[in-house]
């Protein structure tokens, strides 16, 4: 059946096994427009995992991937034509420049007036300077900065971001973070957002997901599920989720 | 197809020719010496041998129609090994660009760098070693093509292997044109070789080139069906080398290989 257009992504019942090892295990979710989800959870639990079947990087043992009600595994291009990411261990080709980057990728995602979009954005990611600099010769900081610009070329109505703030320092942390709530508000997008940085999660998620041994385990509002299972943060919250939690019962 | 997608890759290995001598070089250093070094060999054979046999158009134009063949197979998996080099793979096949639109964006690629390679060729080997083209008469446009579309099939083919076994696969690629020259019969005719090798032989659009254009210089016709033959098995090779690449493609998709596809991968 197909998922409701509405949704800007709709996970079903999706599993990915390697062998007789369970790395997703059956997860539902969806991201709703103008909304920034979290995907939490400790290392190896499944998160990238997950982005990489929504990516089409990886195929699903079984289950369905819909963005914008397109089904990724029939329609690929088009449904990915919308999508985009950056992830710390996706860096752009170091070879290249900043300009030449975000030129080549502009033309693969079929950008519009991409000249125009490309000026905006080495504005808005303070890459002006840098748009000569070959990519390989930028701070982490920076080549950060420019795999968020090319995640934002093709003004993607599904934005998938792995730690996304990782290397960046708190002052540019921050302003990435708004800027990512001015394009969630400003559009009809939504955003898939991993973090280890449970402050960061807080400010800017509306939703999230624990994700456990390929398992959602929780999801709720960051700000008041700590409070609803007993704990006094998210973080302490995440710690419970990553090493003992089948002690986890709500109030 | 996008035409921008197919653009972009081409656009990419522009960038990356225009600002490195260390891949401009390749292009024409290494088929200029070849044609320089297959130059002097003809010439001191055509003095020691007396017999009247047309070793420059036989021997220098097979070496220079099979320095194409492998310029176009090269101009590839070069292509190709930049994405593995910059361990870009996410980044591209995270995108809408599909593997038809990505294979033809490393084949027009190939085309401008194989031309390239070609001129070169051809004019060392006509203003230093006299070599006319005007000897294969109308025959030199089907051979190039014929050879042409062998050297998209190879290439194809060989990043299939890359994609599937790793970066370091990409030594088992670049000696497969040296693997298969015996079998094609560049220096010699066909007849000349063991009947286990000419069945392997007539499997190899190539050798129906080299055939042909040795007809072509002893004063005889190609046989048309010859040259059809040829065309028919690159034609078919492609095929082939297309239908091999997407199966490595989608058992990369299916095992995560291109998600992390940094690591050694030969299993």
């Amino acid at each position: 059946m197909p998922a409701p257009a509405t949704n800007v992504l709709s996970i079903s019942n999706l599993c990915k096994s390697y062998g007789q090892m369970a790395a997703v295990d059956n997860i539902s979710f969806r991201v709703e427009p103008n909304e920034i989800v979290g995907l939490l959870g400790p290392n190896g639990a499944g998160k990238t995992t997950t982005i990489n079947m929504i990516l089409g990087v990886l195929a699903p043992t079984s289950g369905a991937i819909a963005i914008e009600g397109v089904d990724i595994s029939r329609q690929r291009s088009r449904a990915l034509s919308n999508t985009n990411f950056a992830a710390v261990y996706a860096p752009l080709p170091g070879n290249l420049t900043v300009e030449q980057n975000l030129r080549v990728f502009g033309m693969i995602y079929a950008v519009a007036n991409l000249a125009h979009r490309l000026e905006d954005l080495l504005r808005q990611f303070d890459l002006v300077r840098f748009r000569q600099t070959k990519c390989g010769v930028l701070s982490s900081g920076e080549q950060t900065r420019v795999c968020l610009a090319k995640a934002m070329l093709n003004r993607p109505q599904l934005l998938l971001l792995d730690e996304p703030t990782a290397s960046l320092d708190p002052a540019t942390a921050r302003e990435i973070r708004t800027s990512i709530r001015e394009f969630v508000a400003s559009g009809t997008g939504g955003v898939l957002w991993t973090s280890h940085n449970m402050y960061e999660v807080q400010e800017v998620c509306d939703r999230v997901l624990f994700l456990s041994r390929g398992k959602i385990l929780l999801e709720g509002n960051p700000n008041t599920l700590p409070n609803e299972y007993g704990k006094k943060s998210l973080e302490e919250l995440f710690i419970t989720v990553a090493r003992e939690p089948l002690t986890l019962e709500p109030n | 197809m996008r035409f921008s997608r197919i653009a972009a890759i081409v656009l990419r290995q522009y960038y990356l020719v225009r600002g490195s001598p260390s891949r401009i070089l390749p292009m024409f250093v290494w088929v200029a010496i070849d044609i320089v070094l297959w130059g002097f060999i003809t010439k001191y054979l055509t003095v020691i041998s007396g017999s009247g046999f047309h070793f420059v158009p036989t021997l220098l134009g097979a070496v220079l129609l099979w320095d194409f063949l492998t310029r176009v197979m090269q101009g590839i998996t070069m292509a190709f090994f930049e994405d593995v080099w910059s361990r870009n793979f996410l980044n591209v096949f995270a995108s809408p660009i599909s593997v038809p639109e990505y294979l033809a964006g490393l084949v027009a690629t190939s085309i401008c760098t194989s031309s390239l390679g070609l001129a070169v060729m051809v004019t060392v080997a006509t203003l230093a070693f006299g070599l006319s083209f005007f000897a294969y008469g109308a025959m030199l446009a089907p051979f190039l093509f014929v050879l042409f579309l062998s050297g998209i099939a190879l290439g194809i083919m060989g990043t299939a292997i890359v994609l599937r076994l790793g970066p370091a696969a990409e030594w088992f690629v670049w000696p497969i044109p040296a693997v298969l020259s015996p079998f094609v019969g560049v220096f010699y005719p066909l007849s000349t070789l063991p009947n286990w090798m000419r069945i392997i032989s007539r499997a190899l659009p190539p050798s129906y080139v080299f055939e042909g254009m040795r007809s072509v210089i002893a004063g005889h016709a190609v046989p048309a069906h010859t040259l059809a033959i040829g065309f028919g098995l690159a034609v078919l090779a492609i095929l082939l080398a297309c239908w091999f690449f997407v199966q490595v493609y989608r058992y990369a998709v299916e095992t995560g290989l291109i998600a992390r596809y940094s690591a050694e991968t030969v299993s």
